[in-house]
C-alpha cells in the first residue's frame, strides 16, 4: 500500500475552504472545510443527499469558485487563477467520472475517449493511440468503434473511466460512478479503481454508499458542509 | 502506459510523472472545426430542417435577382434591337385639301432632322411608280423573264437609319446620288429573285429598258421590311428617271431613349410652319414602362427573399438554441475535459456557420436551377452575375454567423456545474 501520505506536495490542498450560495433561501454549502489528499491516495468522501458532498466535488474539480478559504492544486493556487486558466488546469490535471456516464450518444467509443485530449492540446497523430491503449486497459479494446448507446452500463462508465485517465490527470474525481449500476457491473468498476490505485493513481470517489466507501484507503464523511473523520 | 507510471515513488514527490506537462494549452483551430462538423452531422434530419429557411431564403434572392437579370437582358435586347430608337416622319395622308397634295417632304429634310440632339442617323425613303416596268437580270440568269419588283429610292443616310447590313458590295453615296449614277443597291430577296449573288463582276439589271449597275446587296434591314424585297436607287437618278417629287418618308435613327424627344422635335424641324401636316411614328413609351414594372417586381421579390432570409436565420438561430439546451451535458462534459468558454462559443457558431453555409449553397443552386429552368421555358437567355452565384453561400454563413452570435454565447455561459447536474 502507498505510502503516499507523507508526501511533501499533495495534490489537493483545501484550507478553510467554503461555499455560499447567495439566496433565497441562502444556502451555506460547505462551511469551512480542510482537506489534503495526497499523491496515490485513495479517498472515499461519503454522505447522505443535501450534505454538499456534489458542492465539495465541483469545488475539487475546479467546475465552482469557493467563495473563501485557499485551494491548492498540485500546488497551484487555483484562487487567483482566471478562468481560461482554470479550464486548462481542469483538463490537463483532473479526470472525471459521473454518474450518468456523459458520454457523446454519436461518437464512437474510441472518439469518446480521444475527445477528452482535445482541449488539452495532445497532437492528433498521438490521440487515437493514447485512446486505444486506454480502452485496453479498460478491457474494451473489442468496442472500440460501437457507439455508445449500443454499451451496457458497466461498459459506458468503463469508457468514461478510460476517458478520464488517457489525459494523464493528477486527480480522478468520481461522482457516485456506481449510482447507476448493477452490484455486478459496480463491483467490476470498483476493480478497476482498486487496479489503479496500485498503479499509484489518485483517486476521490464521492459516493452516499457505504460498500463503495469501504473500498477507499480513507474515508471522509462530509454532514452540512463540514467535513467528519 | 495510460496512467500513472508505476508504484508511488516516495522520494520522487510529486515532480515527476505529472511534471511532465509539454501540453500546448489550447486546442488547434482544426479540432475546433472537427468538433464542430461532427455536432453538425451527427444530426442529419435536423440539419436538413434547419438549412430550410436559408435555402429558400437565398434561393428566392439568387431567383429573382437572376430571372431579374435574365427579363433585364431580354427587355434591353428587345428595347435595342426593336423599333425603340426609330422615328419615321411622314405626310399627313388625309390631311390634303381638294386633292392637292398637302405637305411634301422637302428634300433638306435630313439635314434639318440632323441638326436635332440625339438624332445618330437620318435618311429618306420612297417608292418610286415605275408603271408597267419590270426588273430582270441582263444576263437572263434568272430565267430571262422580268420580275414586278417594288424600286425605292433612298438618301445615302438611309442605310444608318434602318441600320442596314450588306451581304456584299457597297451602298450608294451622295456621289452617286448628285451624278444620278444608273446604280442600285438590291435587298436580300430581290437579289435571290434576280439570281444575283455577287457584285465582283458587275452585274447589271434592266428596270424597264434602262440597265443599272448593282453594286451591292443587302444581308438585313431594322424597321423596314420592305427594302428587302426592293431594288433601292440614289434619290438624285429617281429624280432624272421617274420624277420623283419628294421623299415618301423620313427614316431616323434615335440615340437609346431620345426617340420621344426626337417625335416631339422632328416635325418642327422639318415643316415650321405648319408641323402638324406631318405624321410622325414614334415608339411607345412601352420600353421604359415595362422596366419599370420589372424593377417594381424585382424591389417586391427581393424584399421577399430579405424577408425569408431573416426568417431562415430565425430558425437557425432558434434550432441552434434548442440545440444548445438539448446538449447542455455535452457542453458541460467539455468544460470538464477542459474546454474554455471560447472553445464552446466557437464551436456552436461554427456549427451555425457550417450550417448557414450549407443553406446558402443548397439554395444559391436552387436559385441558378429556377432562373435557367425559367429561362428554358420562356426561351430567354439566363443571365445571371457571378458574383452572386459565389457570394450566395457565403451570404448564407454570414447568415449563420449573425443567427448563431446568441445561441453561442448562451451555451458559453452555460456553468459546467448546472450543465453536470442529474440526468
Amino acid at each position: 500500500m502507498s505510502t503516499a501520505v507523507a508526501l511533501p506536495a499533495p495534490v489537493v490542498e483545501m484550507i478553510g475552504v467554503r461555499r455560499f450560495f447567495p439566496g433565497p433561501p441562502e444556502v451555506q454549502a460547505i462551511n469551512g472545510i480542510d482537506l489534503t489528499i495526497g499523491q496515490g491516495e485513495y479517498l472515499s468522501i461519503v454522505g447522505p443527499s443535501g450534505s454538499g458532498k456534489s458542492t465539495l466535488l465541483h469545488l475539487l474539480g475546479l467546475l465552482d469558485n469557493p467563495t473563501g478559504g485557499v485551494y491548492r492544486l498540485d500546488g497551484v493556487d487555483t484562487m487567483s487563477l482566471r478562468e481560461r486558466r482554470r479550464a486548462v488546469l481542469r483538463g490537463e490535471r483532473i479526470g472525471f467520472v459521473f454518474q450518468s456516464f456523459h458520454l457523446l450518444d454519436h461518437r464512437t467509443v474510441l472518439e469518446n475517449v480521444a475527445l477528452s485530449m482535445v482541449y488539452v492540446g495532445v497532437p492528433r497523430r498521438q490521440r487515437m493511440a493514447r485512446a486505444r491503449v486506454a480502452l485496453e486497459r479498460v478491457g474494451l479494446s473489442h468496442r472500440m468503434e460501437f457507439a455508445p448507446t449500443t454499451l451496457s452500463g458497466g461498459e459506458r462508465q468503463r469508457v468514461a473511466i478510460a476517458r478520464a485517465l488517457v489525459a494523464e490527470p493528477s486527480l480522478l474525481l468520481a461522482d457516485e460512478p456506481t449510482g447507476n449500476l448493477d452490484s455486478a457491473n459496480a463491483e467490476a468498476i470498483l476493480q478497476v479503481f482498486d487496479e489503479l490505485h496500485s498503479e499509484g493513481m489518485t483517486l476521490a470517489v464521492i459516493t452516499h454508499d457505504d460498500h463503495v466507501s469501504r473500498r477507499a484507503q480513507r474515508q471522509v464523511r462530509i454532514v452540512d458542509g463540514t467535513l467528519q473523520w | 502506459m495510460v496512467t500513472q507510471a508505476g508504484p508511488p515513488d516516495p522520494t520522487g514527490g510529486p515532480s515527476t510523472s505529472r511534471r511532465r506537462r509539454r501540453l500546448r494549452s489550447r486546442p488547434a483551430v482544426r479540432d475546433l472545426l472537427d468538433e464542430a462538423l461532427a455536432g453538425v452531422a451527427a444530426r442529419p434530419t435536423r440539419l436538413i430542417l434547419t438549412t430550410l429557411g436559408t435555402v429558400l431564403g437565398v434561393a428566392a434572392l439568387v431567383g429573382t435577382v437572376g430571372l431579374g437579370q435574365t427579363a433585364a437582358g431580354q427587355i434591353t435586347q428587345r428595347f435595342d434591337l426593336a423599333a425603340a430608337t426609330r422615328v419615321v416622319v411622314q405626310p399627313d395622308d388625309k390631311g390634303g385639301q381638294e386633292g392637292e397634295a398637302a405637305t411634301q417632304l422637302p428634300w433638306d429634310a435630313p439635314e434639318r432632322i440632323k441638326r436635332l440632339n440625339g438624332v445618330d442617323a437620318v435618311g429618306t425613303v420612297s417608292k418610286l411608280e415605275i408603271g408597267d416596268d419590270l426588273v430582270e437580270n441582263v444576263t437572263g440568269l434568272d430565267g430571262g423573264a422580268g420580275k414586278a419588283l417594288q424600286v425605292m429610292a433612298g438618301s445615302s443616310g438611309l442605310w444608318d437609319a434602318v441600320r442596314a447590313v450588306l451581304k456584299t458590295g457597297r451602298f450608294f453615296d451622295d456621289g452617286h446620288d448628285q451624278r444620278a449614277d444608273k446604280v442600285v443597291v438590291l435587298g436580300k430577296h430581290a437579289a435571290e429573285r434576280l439570281g444575283i449573288n455577287r457584285v465582283d463582276s458587275q452585274p447589271a439589271v434592266f428596270i424597264g429598258d434602262e440597265p443599272y449597275t448593282v453594286i451591292g446587296i443587302l444581308d438585313s434591314v431594322t424597321g423596314r421590311a420592305d427594302l428587302n424585297d426592293a431594288v433601292i436607287m440614289p434619290n438624285g437618278t429617281a429624280k432624272e428617271a421617274y420624277n420623283l417629287e419628294a421623299p415618301d418618308a423620313v427614316e431616323i435613327r434615335t440615340a437609346v431613349g431620345a426617340a420621344q424627344l426626337i417625335a416631339e422635335q422632328a416635325p418642327i424641324a422639318i415643316e415650321p410652319n405648319n408641323p402638324s401636316t406631318l405624321t410622325v411614328d414614334a415608339p411607345p413609351k412601352q420600353g421604359a414602362v415595362r422596366k419599370g414594372v420589372e424593377s417594381d417586381l424585382n424591389a417586391l421579390f427581393l424584399l421577399l427573399g430579405a424577408v425569408a432570409l431573416l426568417v431562415g436565420g430565425l430558425g437557425i438561430a432558434n434550432v441552434t438554441l434548442l440545440s444548445v439546451l438539448e446538449r447542455i451535458s455535452e457542453i458541460g462534459l467539455r468544460r470538464a475535459l477542459g474546454a474554455a468558454r471560447r472553445h464552446i462559443a466557437v464551436q456552436f457558431l461554427v456549427e451555425s456557420v457550417i450550417v448557414g453555409f450549407l443553406g446558402g449553397l443548397l439554395g444559391t443552386a436552387v436559385g441558378v436551377i429556377l432562373t435557367v429552368g425559367v429561362s428554358w421555358v420562356r426561351d430567354w437567355t439566363p443571365i445571371l452575375d457571378n458574383r452572386l452565384a459565389f457570394g450566395s453561400p457565403l451570404l448564407g454563413a454570414f447568415i449563420g454567423l449573425v443567427a448563431g452570435t446568441y445561441p453561442a454565447w448562451k451555451a458559453s455561459a452555460i456553468q459546467p456545474i448546472t450543465a453536470l447536474r442529474g440526468t
